[in-house]
């Protein structure tokens, strides 16, 4: 596809470019606590403020369960809201994740992923999101800087719209992608401005009789965030879970709206597949890991071997179908995961597209292989012998290891 | 507490718990034992029993020049007998 | 700069009551007082939040609500960081031309539950951060909506289900947090502390806190009959004899310089009139065991404190 729109090219490394990308969205309020690999994205976007080149209000809060506490509050009060986190501090938040998103606001935040300690670790793995997959907060991955900045401009604009209503984490590999210098193509202010547009509200109906726009406002007051008795409770979760359903259709809008003015697509925005269309073996993974797995797979094909990758973009909804669909006519896929669930028979990403392909009736062999915990390095050579034991699976007929780990001194 | 098919479904309801009914359709007079009598001869209208009363069921009506107890919301409490300076009030069974 | 605001009782009754009646709060509910006057303070567009606490649940069972104000409660820890958020939002859509009106104040309420223990963090931050807005402290002493557990705020020898008093131990064993001069600490533009027996006073402060630009606090004494054991129809008069024994003395602080307020100035002047605190303990069945031959020294230790303590505050006051 062409490029609809001029853009420039910028050097950023992802933090930097997801910070720009924050400044261009009018974003009212950023509350935000530094923590290491995201520390660049709320440096940046100070200095943006010190130099009077955002009209945005910037809380540096005393910890990152305030921060988002902020953020939802500002959101509540009908401001467009910012943060970013990893590892601990999202940890922290968790509490309020669950309330953000039970409160329907449209917070935006980029989680640097990173390790959970102990022991510390502060390099990248996706520990930190995973463990909020069930908190009713979107979830999209990016593969590169680039798709930092395109990730979180849609991101506003997924999180606002009226049918969703749900908070959204953007995740990107910390130090690989947060401190790695790209080019980016960036956008002018106004079109992201005029992509971003305006905050839009429900109309709610209140305690007074009144059906009015969802948000604090001494004209219409209403009261949000009460207590829910066993009687009540469940119906806004419902309410939750049908805005997630409507995610998947809105997200890929965005994603091919967003296309046609930059000309960049990440797959169809749910699922990108690669060389997947005749593949009889296949890597299922979530990041930026995605990007060595291309060049192997390039160099199998040229070897004649029919391999492919599918890299799972957004993981929250998650989109099933999807999934297997990708995945349909592959034999035997391996699915990466940057995390473990402890006792789990395997990490978080094998058991979902286990998930989305159990109910089809193709079954390829589905092997997991962990991988990069603590931010540990993956080779070429080794993504190599993972389709090296695809193929030995195909040979088999069989799965040997169902789990893996990929580089574990054993 | 009901669990009753005539509550709304999920379609219907505001999202973010917003409450739909002000609490003053929750009558909780049926709360109190003892209700409050008061003895008009002694009271100088000082409002005192307005301005304490947790529920708010002591009214000061300017148009009548007098209070008004709220019996469907007193719960009972007798601070308002308590606290009255001039002993007007009573709680009584 | 502040206006002198006079009121009387006839204009107070005469405010609406943006705390609603149909609330769920016990009967002599002492923080129900105080909701319903510090709202009678408020002088315009007002945004309200609460922490998770007995004010909270009491008055938002949902689908009823007991607040005609907008309000917002997220968690238990956080409502310094909730008016922060309001705080920064309100600046920024205001300065876009988003929102119409020009001033809305900013209500933080919270328990001694939310503030001394878990929320002294946000409520720090926040006022370091210098925010503009309100934050009430009512102090029941426990942490009463979980069932009466003990807190920061718990005094001296009060029995709670966490700090009971057995066979060995009379009750808490540590002094109540001074969390009023820990913020004064803080050289934020306004603290007071207020009882809600002295509603003129009380309401006087709440306005001023409100008026104030940048954070002010508010400490307000709030008797629970149910936690204390007390009578339900003595939570006012609880809340009276506080001051008359000196136990919850009445100060305000500007930029930190600290003012007895006139209502405990009485007792500086005048030490016979102020009450020996057995006067206070006996009227609440969580002193009970102090009362008795193996904890009666507990009582003296809590007259000691409470004696040493008001020096103190007569010091900080110049007096």
């Amino acid at each position: 596809m062409k490029n609809a729109v001029k853009q420039e090219i910028m050097a950023l490394n992802g933090d930097e470019a997801v910070a720009y990308a924050a400044k261009q969205s009018d974003v009212d309020v950023v509350a935000a606590y530094p923590i290491t690999p995201q520390t660049i994205m709320v440096e940046k976007f100070s200095e943006y403020v010190a130099n009077g080149e955002v009209e945005t209000e910037f809380v540096c809060t005393e910890s990152e369960h305030s921060a988002l506490t902020a953020c939802l509050a500002a959101s509540a009060t009908g401001a467009r809201t910012f943060t970013a986190s990893a590892s601990a501090g999202l940890a922290l938040m968790h509490e309020i994740l669950f309330v953000t998103s039970g409160c329907r606001a449209p917070v935006v935040m980029a989680i640097a992923n990173r390790a959970l300690s102990a022991p510390l670790n502060i390099h990248g793995d996706h520990s930190d999101t995973m463990t909020e997959r069930d908190s009713g907060w979107i979830q999209i991955y990016v593969e590169n800087a680039q798709e930092a900045y395109d990730s979180v401009i849609q991101a506003f604009r997924i999180a606002e719209n009226l049918q969703v209503l749900l908070p959204v984490i953007v995740g990107l590999d910390g130090f690989t992608l947060s401190h790695t210098l790209e080019n980016v193509s960036v956008l002018s202010d106004e079109i992201v401005k005029k992509f971003v547009g305006v905050r839009q509200f429900l109309k709610v109906m209140t305690h007074e009789g009144k059906m009015v726009p969802f948000k604090l406002d001494p004209e219409n007051p209403m009261t949000m965030g009460p207590v829910a008795l066993q009687n009540y409770y469940f119906e806004f979760k419902r309410q939750q879970e049908e805005g997630m359903k409507n995610a998947l259709k809105i997200i890929q809008e965005v994603h091919d709206e967003y296309a046609r003015e930059t000309g960049r697509t990440y797959g169809n925005g749910i699922v990108d597949a690669y060389r997947l269309e005749d593949a009889e073996i296949a890597i299922a993974c979530i990041g930026s890991t995605a990007g060595t797995i291309k060049t192997v797979v390039d160099d199998l094909r040229a070897e004649g071997v029919k391999a492919g990758l599918l890299r799972i973009r957004t993981f929250r909804p998650l989109p099933t179908e999807e999934i297997a669909e990708a995945l349909g006519n592959v034999k035997a896929v391996a699915v990466m995961d940057k995390s473990m669930s402890f006792g789990g028979n395997g990490g978080p990403v094998y058991h979902e597209v286990r998930h989305a392909l159990y109910d089809t009736n193709k079954h390829p062999y589905t092997l997991n292989y962990i991988y990069g915990l603590g931010g540990r390095d993956i080779s070429p050579t080794q993504i190599r012998a993972i389709y090296g034991d695809l193929q030995k699976t195909l040979q088999a007929k069989r799965v040997e290891n169902p789990i893996n780990y990929v580089g574990l001194r054993d | 507490m009901t669990l009753s098919k005539k509550e709304k479904s999920w379609k219907e309801i505001a999202p973010a718990g917003v409450c739909s009914k002000p609490s003053t359709q929750f009558l909780t007079g049926d709360w109190k034992t003892y209700h409050p009598v008061r003895d008009i001869q002694k009271c100088t209208k000082c409002l005192t029993c307005v301005l304490f009363c947790p529920d708010g069921a002591i009214h000061w009506k300017p148009e009548k020049g007098d209070i008004e107890f709220d019996l469907n919301f007193c719960k009972g409490c007798g601070i308002c007998a308590n606290e009255c300076p001039t002993k007007a009030i009573e709680m009584k069974l | 700069m502040q206006t002198e605001w006079k009121f009387t009782a006839k204009d107070i009754a005469e405010k609406p009551e943006l705390f609603m009646s149909g609330h769920r709060a016990c009967a002599g509910c002492g923080p129900a007082v105080v909701m319903r006057l510090i709202m009678k303070a408020v002088r315009g567009p007002t945004i309200v939040t609460n922490a998770t606490g007995c004010m909270e649940v009491a008055s938002s069972i949902y689908p009823y609500t007991s607040w005609a104000t907008p309000w917002l409660h997220t968690a238990f820890e956080n409502v310094a960081a909730n008016a922060s958020g309001i705080d920064a939002a309100l600046k920024i859509l205001k300065k876009k031309k988003r929102i119409k009106q020009e001033q809305v104040d900013i209500i933080a309420i919270a328990g001694d539950g939310g503030t001394y223990d878990i929320g002294i963090q946000a409520l720090s931050g926040a006022v370091e951060r210098g925010h503009d807005f309100l934050y009430i402290l009512y102090d029941n002493e426990a942490y009463m909506n979980t069932g009466i557990q003990r807190s920061g705020g718990t005094p001296l020898g009060a029995s709670t289900t966490t700090s009971p008093a057995g066979k060995v131990l009379p009750g808490k064993l540590e002094q109540k947090k001074p969390i009023a001069d820990i913020m004064v600490a803080h050289d934020m533009p306004y603290v007071a502390t207020a009882s809600l027996y002295y509603w003129r006073d009380l309401i006087t402060k709440v306005r001023k806190g409100i008026e104030v630009n940048g954070p002010a606090f508010l400490h307000v004494f709030a008797p629970c009959p149910r936690g204390w054991r007390s009578d339900p129809a003595k939570s006012v008069e609880l809340s009276r004899l506080a001051v008359e024994t000196c136990i919850f003395p009445l100060w305000e602080a500007s930029n930190g310089v600290y003012q007895l307020s006139t209502l405990s100035k009485i007792y500086a002047l005048n030490p016979q009139k102020k009450k020996p605190v057995k006067e206070y303990l006996q009227t609440q069945g969580r002193f009970r065991h102090l009362f008795t031959p193996q904890f009666e020294k507990v009582a003296d230790e809590i007259q000691r404190v409470t004696d040493e303590r008001w020096q103190r505050v007569l010091k900080k006051c110049g007096m």
